[in-house]
């Protein structure tokens, strides 16, 4: 359950504090820029700025570390948690968190987000998944949607040779390290308010000790899938959502699929 | 005066990895250098400190990014095939400045290989080993207290140059016991203002990167390495030298294999003949002046490794081929014995036949 979201109050729209006054490098269109600025907020409404150490990973992602107004290390390809992990262990009191998107998390990273998940590490993960390599052109991620084309998938991808899709959520939910795990989306006003929800849940799991954290959240990328900013979002409600329903799917380590 | 224990190569690492400082360990198991992260397992835990087994040697190291990121004194070790895996995040480690301590105890090559003692891993370890113009810092004991007295001194160089060092064991230095003085020593620790730890009222934030897009910016990084590289080269060249004012032919060993050649070169000088040692302690920076130098006195060198020869290119390097360079090596986990690094000698020094006893 988002229960934080009746706590919303109205404010005037400004920059996070936590966020620097600087244009993002973003492609029209991408939702990094507003999950860059969730974040923001949930560290300023925590307080957590002081002690917080975010991790960027590569990918589109990997100049988050330009953005934040808090302590950054810069990962390689895929390895977020397990640098995640030992920055946590050198500074257990801190809030640690990774910024990673879909091919460097469940790809390339898959080993270490898998274990670090496993071994319960007090970290969070935003993990931002557009179905696709954005930095590096559009080729297929392990996300790609079936039929989904993509310049590695130029009929669209193939399941029976690429098999489908992982849903990373649902996989890392049956861990028993995992302490709070949720699927969110920013394609609308009301998603944005419960994605921010999800992930002020996610910080203050771990701020509490309940074990690793991640909120995947559905993002766009409009200019390698073809589309329009307004056909991107779209295409996130109506296809996306299918195969990736939003939900929470552990919390204070009770398993639950509600969406 | 510190305790004396006898203490197998790798333990005692481990535990001057303890005194050093050291509160951060991330390992994987592979043969021959387990016993170092079993000692830190039962260790850490008792001086309040982290002994973290991870997936992979991948996961392994760059949790000693992030911990060295954070301003930790932070080590791994692993062998041969583990240490490829590793070259990832030394690579990073070395492009974001970042001091950690990188133990390899070499097994034998390609592959997997085997379990037995090689030197096959001098390339890898001497010439950076990972993607990227850089270099670390390669230390090569050849007892168990030298193997405890350089992992002192690597974390004090790590933190001093912020560069990771490697150190260079093999698995007989690894496996085998020997009388090892804990000489209590202060670690040189240094403050990190540069560590990713939290602003905790700092004003302006610490981020530790290692991709800079703009290629002039890029290159600027580039120098600062190359320049710190080369103080490291006029500052922290070690080497031992053994009998070569008089040596006619001198013997160049590292490691395990060094141990091998001083018995040799006893068996040697015992009868008669003029022969010393060169044994570099630090591989890089490699001790080119010191060689310079002997060549100057000597005839003739005989390099000898664990390899199909690999330091010899640094040795011909070194004395720019001023002086005959003869090789011996052994490969696949076989160690020569001493009787036949003898007779290697005998061979170069043109006494073929005339087998003495070693």
């Amino acid at each position: 359950m988002l229960k934080t979201e009746t706590k919303t109050k109205m404010r005037t729209f400004s920059r996070p504090a936590c966020i620097k006054p600087v244009v993002y490098h973003y492609c029209p269109g991408c939702c990094h820029g507003i999950i860059h600025n969730l974040v923001g907020q949930v560290i300023d409404d925590l307080g957590i700025a002081e002690k917080t150490v975010g991790i960027a990973s590569v990918g589109c992602s990997v100049l988050a570390c330009d953005y934040f107004n808090i302590d950054f290390v810069q990962a390689a390809h895929g390895r977020a948690p397990a640098v995640a992990t030992g920055v946590k262990r050198v500074w257990p009191n801190n809030v640690v968190f990774t910024y990673q998107g879909d091919g460097d998390l469940a790809a390339i990273g898959c080993g270490e987000i898998v274990n670090a998940v496993a071994r319960g590490e007090r970290i969070t993960t935003v993990f931002v998944n557009n179905a696709i390599y954005g930095m590096t052109g559009g080729q297929m991620a392990p996300t790609t949607l079936a039929a989904q084309k993509t310049t590695t998938s130029p009929d669209g991808r193939d399941a029976l040779r690429a098999g489908m899709p992982i849903r990373v959520s649902e996989m890392l939910a049956t861990l028993d390290g995992a302490g709070y795990i949720a699927r969110v989306a920013v394609n609308n006003p009301k998603n944005v308010f419960k994605a921010k929800a999800a992930i002020q849940e996610a910080f203050l799991n771990q701020l509490e000790g309940r074990g690793y954290s991640l909120v995947e959240i559905l993002s766009t990328c409009p200019i390698n899938w073809g589309m329009t900013p307004v056909e991107a979002m779209k295409w996130v409600e109506q296809t996306m959502m299918l195969f990736y329903p939003l939900g929470t799917f552990k919390n204070n380590g009770r398993q639950s699929h509600d969406t | 005066m510190g305790e004396t224990k006898l203490m197998k190569g790798n333990e005692a690492i481990a535990e001057a990895a303890v005194l050093a400082g050291c509160r951060h360990y991330f390992g994987y198991p592979i043969t021959p250098q387990n016993e170092i992260i079993e000692y830190m397992a039962q260790r850490m835990p008792e001086v309040g400190g982290v002994c973290l087994q991870a997936e992979s040697e991948i996961a392994a190291s760059n949790m000693v990014f992030g911990a060295a990121a954070a301003g930790a004194r932070a080590m791994t070790s692993s062998s041969g095939p583990g240490i490829s895996l590793k070259q990832e995040a030394i690579s990073y480690l070395a492009a974001g400045e970042l001091p950690c301590v990188i133990v390899n105890v070499m097994r034998a090559g390609p592959g997997l290989g085997g379990i037995t003692p090689a030197q096959g891993d001098y390339f890898q370890a001497t010439r950076g080993g990972g993607h990227g113009d850089y270099r670390t810092i390669v230390l090569a004991p050849a007892s168990a207290q030298e193997a405890f007295d350089m992992t002192m001194r690597a974390f004090d160089l790590a933190d001093h140059y912020r560069i990771p060092v490697l150190l260079l064991s093999d698995g007989a230095l690894g496996q085998m016991m020997e009388k090892v003085n804990l000489k209590p020593c202060e670690p040189k620790m240094t403050s990190k203002p540069w560590a990713a730890t939290g602003l905790h009222g700092r004003k302006s934030n610490n981020v530790v990167k290692t991709l800079i897009l703009k290629p002039e910016e890029l290159e600027d990084h580039n120098n600062k390495l190359q320049a710190k590289y080369r103080d490291i080269e006029a500052r922290e060249t070690l080497w031992e030298e053994s009998h070569t004012e008089d040596a006619e032919l001198i013997l160049v060993a590292y490691g395990i294999m060094s141990r091998i050649a001083q018995s040799a070169m006893s068996a040697a000088r015992a009868q008669g003949l003029n022969v010393g040692m060169l044994r570099p302690q630090t591989l890089w920076p490699f001790p080119r002046e010191a060689f310079k130098d002997v060549a100057k006195r000597t005839k003739a060198f005989l390099v000898l490794e664990l390899s199909a020869g690999q330091m010899v290119e640094d040795v011909l390097l070194s004395i720019e081929h001023k002086r005959p360079v003869s090789f011996y090596g052994r490969t696949g986990g076989m160690t020569p014995k001493s009787q036949e690094v003898l007779d290697e000698i005998l061979t170069v020094m043109g006494m073929k036949g005339e087998r003495l006893k070693c």
